[in-house]
């Protein structure tokens, strides 16, 4: 069988404007957010209806053909780089909220809905979609399921997976199943959790009934300036020590305030080497009870400056400052690799010094701006890819970094994934058992390894990738890339 | 992101477009406010998508022809820019792109002789006239009409204004408190000619003496963004020599001339002319600017209570980032409700000869556009740009709304306020 054969039965189903094969189509799909990857799919197709990606996922295993489904191309870990000449999957127009139900606090929505669209959706019943990524207004539902995204919010609310009650999904042989249920109480195993994080191994999400919230009535968020990150970082641990449990609590460097203040004037505490952003939020009469508890602990641990947001629009400048950050970053340097880390929360200052010698040791300039709540690291490695050996310097360095959150006890990705930009490293974290196990299990889902073929998990069939510059794991044998 | 791009291959405009592509980081945060993004829904048709695509163009592994579908569908609204956390320059690589990729493009018999219609006519107010009352004449004969042509005549007014001649300096009233020259605008003096009298009247109204220098010529915006560099060229010249350099400000009330003048540095890069032309960009502001930052002398009042919605023009909000004033003058006046409408940063669809080139992308933008002001309810809209006007108030009326909203620059509303009139 044919890849001629193969477009031929897609050209049933899609005419020539949403099946696109020409270099100049398909180039734009080459790279998501981590541009450092890329590769060639033979081709895009642009469902518009749940059938539409069904008979697609068909034909994709009748012909063998590996395939991505891929929302807004946001992912920071390479997960929607599409598989080097496989099918890429775009969902952006399967955009519906099909149903929405205030009283019973549920969205059902499909994979590329925007996902502040959902809270847009909701506001005019005060709810609220609570998953925040900072790609809020770009990244689709599919994708953060697909990623179990979180975001500033997730330290008092979880992450995706806390927030979906139910999917109904295409696997990887063309087969619908419907995962969980509008009820928060399920039977049997969950599933939906399963599917939830999977980075696309088992399948494309065509339907997703997604929690509401009601929204908090009062936020309360303060910055507060520190002479060092590590006195932020241990800020954060001391907070939380105290037994407040704030929506968010985030950190960023000196190089990332400066990048973000560039960016939208979001007005950072000047001079300060790094800011501690907290967020108290619920009824009134909570957050009133737990302000002067917080001003307390800030005090405490060592802040010279403590202020709170002025009005609702001042709020909302911190926050756009803090979410911008990442791309903001690309006015200090030309290239930079985000990194995920996590460490336990208590060590989190110890971990902050560390990155900061590296630094020193590299020579290479490295942001900081994280998710300190939850220990949640995303140094940002600054490096120039016209130099020579830039990337691979960079990326050295990135590597110390993420193996110094494994020895420290966390993990190497909070939110953004494994990807391909971490595959390497899922090796250090789990064990050789640990690792089959979840091969077992993905090829009892997907024995031919159709869906996103080549992410998280280390390949049988690696795809060959177009990347700037070696891996280091892959110059010391340990990876390769076919 | 980095790249490979031959930079010195490309003149004087290389190192822009190389430097914008660099900067991009790809992160996506453009996508949810390009207008063709939000109609096609695929990644060419996003800014994001055309910085990859133009890159791949200039480093030489995608072909010109097959990438300019998709940049010729780029309105050039750059609402990227004010989104981009990065700070791309993505006005200077779409405008730098396609002046140098015009001459290397295969372009069709029609396209050709449409598009050297439009360059010969558009930026000439006398052809123009001559063009567009023959248009006038001709709408009976759309049927018959090819495709393009026809839209083109749906965007003529039932009828034209008469011609009104500008005279050379318009003086101040009272004591004169600032000395200004104003470019008078190509199609705006045709389509109309009122928006320059209401500017003058209302300058002078507050001390303001306006120059209006003979020699000027068409601001070059069209040209320059429709690729033809050398008549953009030409028309920064012939203006920076014709603007006389003892006036406080250069004025425009379009928003597409005031972005187009502030480009001329860029357009001129490498000519003799640069240094001075960084020099007058640093002079030209919009008039709502100029005005706002003087003062109004006395605050005048609509003679009924109205409500008007401002529509922020791309090149007023997003290319020259203002917003703020012309809002800010339209508040001051008695009996007037500002309200804003949703979705305000997305394109109207007008955007220069968008609506002749793409003309069902921009019928789709310019139909979401006037639902969005239909949705407030407004009794007249406010916005400074010409092109905006055309557009809204042709989609104005395909939106059933029981009575006709009009759609006005924002000194003819101020204009009307100080003669004490309604909307």
């Amino acid at each position: 069988m044919s890849a001629e054969q193969f477009f031929a039965e897609l050209r049933r189903i899609y005419p020539a404007d949403r099946l696109l094969t020409g270099r100049a189509q398909l180039a734009p799909y080459e790279s998501d957010g981590l541009t450092s990857f890329r590769a060639r799919p033979s081709g895009v197709v642009l469902p518009e209806t749940q059938q539409e990606v069904i008979d697609t996922v068909k034909i994709c295993h009748k012909y063998e053909v590996p395939f991505l489904a891929r929302g807004s191309g946001t992912s920071l870990s390479g997960g929607s780089v599409p598989i080097e000449d496989g099918l890429v999957i775009a969902l952006n127009r399967l955009k519906r909220i099909i149903r929405y139900d205030a009283e019973q606090r549920v969205a059902v929505v499909e994979p590329g809905v925007i996902n502040t669209a959902v809270s847009e959706r909701a506001a005019v019943d005060r709810l609220y979609y609570a998953p925040d990524p900072s790609s809020g207004p770009v990244c689709t539902i599919g994708g953060n399921v697909a990623f179990n995204s979180g975001g500033a919010h997730c330290l008092k609310y979880g992450m995706t997976s806390n927030h979906v009650l139910g999917m109904k999904v295409v696997l990887p042989d063309g087969t619908v199943e419907q995962l969980g249920s509008d009820s928060l109480e399920g039977s049997g195993p969950d599933l939906t959790g399963m599917f939830i994080g999977s980075e696309g191994l088992f399948g494309v999400a065509l339907e997703i009934t997604l929690r509401l919230l009601p929204k908090p009535e009062k936020y309360y968020t303060l910055q507060a300036a520190y002479d060092s990150l590590e006195k932020a970082g241990t800020a954060v641990a001391m907070v939380v020590a105290s037994g407040l449990l704030p929506g968010a609590m985030e950190i960023m460097d000196r190089l990332s305030m400066d990048a973000a203040d560039a960016a939208i004037g979001a007005g950072y505490p000047k001079d300060a080497k790094a800011v501690l952003i907290v967020e108290l939020e619920g009824t009134s009469d909570e957050v009133e009870a737990e302000k002067p508890r917080l001003h307390k602990v800030i005090e405490e641990s060592g802040a010279y400056i403590i202020e709170a947001a002025r009005d609702d629009e001042h709020r909302l400048k911190i926050w756009k400052g803090r979410k911008s950050a990442f791309s903001a970053v690309g006015r200090l340097s030309p290239d930079f690799i985000v990194q995920d880390g996590v460490v336990p929360r208590t060590k989190l200052g110890h971990a902050l010094k560390e990155i900061d010698k590296l630094s020193e040791q590299y020579g290479i300039r490295v942001a900081n701006v994280f998710h300190a709540g939850d220990g949640n690291l995303h140094p940002l490695v600054m490096f120039d890819g016209r130099q020579p050996g830039g990337l691979e310097h960079a990326e050295e360095l990135a590597g110390e970094i993420i193996r110094l959150c494994i020895r420290l006890g966390g993990s190497i990705t909070g939110e953004h994934g494994v990807g391909l930009e971490k595959r390497a490293y899922i090796g250090e974290m789990y064990g050789e058992d640990d690792i089959e196990f979840m091969q077992q299990l993905r090829r009892s889902v997907d024995p031919l390894e159709l869906a996103n073929r080549g992410k998280k998990l280390p390949s049988a069939e690696a795809p060959a990738l177009t990347s700037v510059g070696a891996h280091p794991l892959e110059k010391q044998g340990i990876i390769s890339r076919e | 992101m980095q790249h490979d791009i031959p930079t010195q291959s490309f003149g004087p405009l290389g190192e822009p477009m190389a430097d914008a592509i660099q900067k991009c980081v790809h992160c996506g945060f453009c996508l949810p406010v390009c207008p063709t993004y939000q109609v096609h829904g695929e990644e060419m048709d996003s800014p994001r998508g055309r910085i990859f695509l133009m890159k791949e163009v200039l480093e030489g592994n995608v072909e010109l022809d097959e990438a300019t579908p998709y940049i010729d569908k780029c309105l050039g609204c750059v609402g990227c820019i004010t989104a981009c956390p990065s700070g791309v320059g993505y006005g200077e690589l779409i405008t730098a792109f396609r002046a140098t990729s015009e001459e290397k493009r295969e372009r069709s018999v029609v396209d050709k002789t449409l598009r050297k219609f439009i360059l010969e006519t558009l930026p000439y107010p006398g052809r123009f006239r001559l063009a567009a009352t023959a248009g006038r004449l001709a709408k009976p004969l759309k049927g018959v009409m090819p495709g393009r042509l026809g839209d083109m005549l749906d965007l003529l007014p039932k009828s034209l204004p008469p011609a009104q001649k500008l005279p050379e300096v318009f003086p101040a009233e009272g004591e004169r408190r600032a000395r200004v020259a104003l470019l008078a605008g190509c199609a705006q003096q045709v389509l109309a000619p009122d928006i320059n009298m209401a500017t003058l009247r209302v300058l002078a109204k507050n001390g303001v003496e306006v120059v209006i220098p003979k020699s000027q010529s068409c601001c070059g915006a069209l040209a320059a963004h429709t690729g033809a560099a050398s008549q953009a060229k030409q028309f920064a010249k012939q203006n920076i020599k014709a603007f006389p350099p003892n006036v406080d400000a250069i004025l425009t009330n379009a928003a597409g001339c005031g972005s187009g003048m502030h480009e001329y540095a860029l357009w001129l890069r490498g000519e003799p002319e640069e240094s001075a032309a960084a020099e007058f960009v640093k002079r030209v502001c919009d008039v709502s600017v100029f005005l706002e930052k003087l003062g109004l002398r006395e605050t005048p009042s609509l003679s009924a209570p109205t409500k008007v919605a401002y529509h922020d023009a791309c090149h007023l909000a997003h290319a020259q980032k203002v917003r703020s004033q012309p809002r800010a003058l339209l508040r001051t006046i008695g009996n007037l409700d500002l309200v804003e409408i949703p979705s305000g940063d997305i394109c109207c669809g007008s955007a220069g000869t968008y609506n002749i080139e793409q003309p069902e992308t921009a019928g789709q933008l310019g139909h979401q556009k006037a639902q969005n002001i239909a949705s407030v309810e407004p009794d007249a809209v406010a916005t400074g740009n010409i092109g905006c006007m055309t557009q809204i108030e042709t989609h104005l009326r395909e939106v059933a709304f029981g009575k006709p909203i009009p759609v006005l620059h924002t000194m003819q509303i101020l204009d009307r306020a100080y003669r004490g009139e309604a909307l």
